[in-house]
């Protein structure tokens, strides 16, 4: 399908017929104050060549760091078939097609993406796709808000061991529709939520708990035992996921002792889609049947023609904004058809073999980095307990600087936590994926070494 | 022509209302509803305990084409939503003034209502719509 842009002269009728005379006046609601006039470093103009210069000087400045940074976005090997593929003509559109007589193909390749999510994370169904996982967090409270019918307090656990962005977004999204979303703290010593920082809420109604597995530091929560507590008082389980790692850890599905999570969301990038400052990424739902009317975006189904031929088609419609409109289960409609291709391709490419090859080999990447970087003077784990391929270490004097200091010998050492978990210390998380060698670790071990002891201790 | 029981209270937003011999009302949608909405796949009713205002979308009915909400022709307490529906969204098409109620509310003591009217209005105003 071709997608042709306005011509000056279809604009130029366009703003006739509504009565304005340029573009720019229809924003004119926009305070002057709230503008940005310049961007520092952005010429007004360049040509292709000299664009196409620019940017590979600017590369060249940023060189190729070694990436020990993780925190809710994933190194990993991208075969080469999953970009060549994505970016066929045929593909190359982030919508999604209305048109099922024109879009079979595409339509297809979601329906196979939803039947992925769906076995990855042990659910029933899933949708194509959301924003990214910060926001499909924010929509699964939305989402188990209208689903946990017996509860009516909109009241949102969220440990603070879930990504803190991940929290933010959520507030963002849906702190002003009524939603209130409470920290619980972690235990100190494993880095995870106990039963007991979940005791003040026994007899309360509470509509919803967010679990994330692994947790943003890393560390693998007790599932099993805050899914039942959850469940035993009619709260909602709502499961943040890496999919890397469900290719070892136990899916959403299987969580605690009865019926599992009910709603499961995360971010898709691990699975295809390369580091880029924060974006584009995927978000992903998957839920039970029984809550699909009340699942935001879109879903694709098989159904057969009047001949009895298969085919796919767009499904449960009236959820979404075109038919619901105010009422639809969101009015956020962003998916990320483009990316979701990627991950398709990926994961059909990889496998599960293949994926839980990944996972194995990112968990003993991250063993080997954590125990070594463990052994360097003034540098040790903060919490006891299981990892996937993440985890924190504490440092005896601040971060920041050790972080220049390893930028400057080209590694980029990990994520420091001192802003958002001041209570943690001199804290860093560190991740090592499939990608990072031996020497790899070793290059860091040693320049971390040279680091600490380039920034005077606290 | 369709189906309009002589014994039912009508809304314009064709909702039927019938009053039970313990005080409470049972709610519905009309035939001349179910026969415009078409194949129904899902309906939502109320939960029972829900208080719900005059006017107050309070059950939620789907079609392969469109979703619309049912506006609470009294106000009043839900006492139940009819439990059948969730399996068998279809009785609302097949049996849209018995099997397919949607609702029982106990009224609000001197609550206003709503504007009814009975089966000759309704038929009057399901005239002038199709006119």
């Amino acid at each position: 399908m071709a997608f042709i842009p306005h011509t000056p002269a279809d604009v130029e009728a366009m703003l006739a017929t509504i009565g304005v005379s340029s573009i720019e006046q229809l924003f004119d609601e926009i305070p002057a104050s709230l503008r940005v006039k310049s961007l520092d470093g952005v010429p007004v103009e360049l040509n292709e060549m000299q664009i196409g210069r620019l940017m590979s000087e600017r590369a060249r400045i940023d060189g190729r760091p070694l990436c020990f940074i993780g925190a809710g976005a994933y190194e990993h090997h991208i075969p080469a078939a999953v970009w060549a593929l994505t970016t066929r003509g045929e593909f190359y559109s982030a919508y999604t097609p209305y048109q099922a007589e024109a879009s079979q193909g595409t339509l297809q390749l979601i329906y196979e993406y939803q039947t992925m999510m769906a076995s990855l994370t042990g659910m029933e169904v899933s949708n194509a796709s959301l924003y990214d996982g910060a926001s499909a967090v924010a929509e699964a409270s939305l989402m188990a808000v209208r689903a946990n019918r017996k509860s009516k307090s909109l009241r949102i656990l969220v440990p603070r061991t879930v990504n803190p962005t991940y929290r933010r977004v959520a507030v963002s999204t849906a702190g002003n529709q009524g939603l209130r979303f409470e920290d619980v703290p972690h235990a100190p010593d494993s880095g995870v939520t106990s039963l007991d920082a979940l005791k003040k809420y026994e007899g309360e109604d509470v509509t919803a708990l967010v679990i994330q597995q692994p947790n943003f530091f890393g560390q693998l929560e007790d599932v099993d035992a805050l899914t039942d507590w959850a469940h035993a008082k009619g709260i909602f389980v709502i499961a943040v996921v890496n999919p890397t790692s469900l290719a070892l850890l136990k899916p959403p599905g299987e969580w605690g002792s009865s019926k599992g999570a009910d709603i499961v969301v995360g971010d898709g990038q691990p699975l295809g889609v390369p580091l880029s400052s924060g974006g584009p990424y995927f978000g992903f739902m998957t839920t039970r049947m029984e809550y699909v009317r009340q699942m935001p975006g879109r879903i694709v189904g098989r159904t057969v023609d009047l001949s009895g031929r298969e085919g796919f088609t767009l499904t449960l419609q009236a959820r979404e904004q075109h038919i619901r409109r105010a009422k639809a289960t969101s009015n956020i409609c962003t998916n990320q058809g483009l990316l979701v291709t990627a991950a398709t391709i990926y994961m059909s490419l990889m496998g599960p073999v293949g994926l839980e090859r990944t996972a194995v080999a990112s968990h003993a990447s991250t063993k080997e980095l954590v125990s070594a970087l463990a052994g360097v003077k003034g540098v040790r784990r903060a919490f006891a307990g299981p990892f996937f391929h993440e985890s924190v270490l504490l440092l005896d004097r601040p971060v920041a600087p050790v972080l220049t200091s390893l930028a400057k010998r080209g590694i980029l050492g990990g994520l420091d936590l001192s802003e958002l978990y001041p209570e943690l210390g001199y804290a860093l998380l560190v991740c090592a994926t499939e990608t990072k060698t031996l020497s790899d670790i070793d290059s860091y071990v040693a320049a971390l070494g040279e680091a600490v002891q380039a920034v005077r201790a606290a | 022509m369709s189906n309009v029981p002589p014994d039912l209270q009508y809304t314009k937003t064709h909702e039927w209302v019938r009053t039970l011999p313990d005080g409470t009302v049972e709610i519905g949608i009309t035939d001349h509803a179910q026969h415009a909405l078409g194949d129904l796949v899902f309906v939502e009713v109320p939960e029972g305990g829900r208080t719900v205002t005059l006017g107050e979308p309070c059950a939620v009915v789907e079609s392969v084409k469109a979703a619309s909400d049912v506006y609470s022709p009294v106000a009043g307490e839900v006492t139940l939503g009819n439990p059948v529906l969730a399996a068998e969204p279809e009785a609302v098409n097949n049996d849209p003034y018995g099997k397919g109620w949607l609702m029982r509310l106990r009224p609000t003591k001197g609550a206003a209502s709503g504007e009814f009217m009975g089966a000759d209005a309704y038929l009057k105003l399901l005239q002038t719509e199709a006119g």
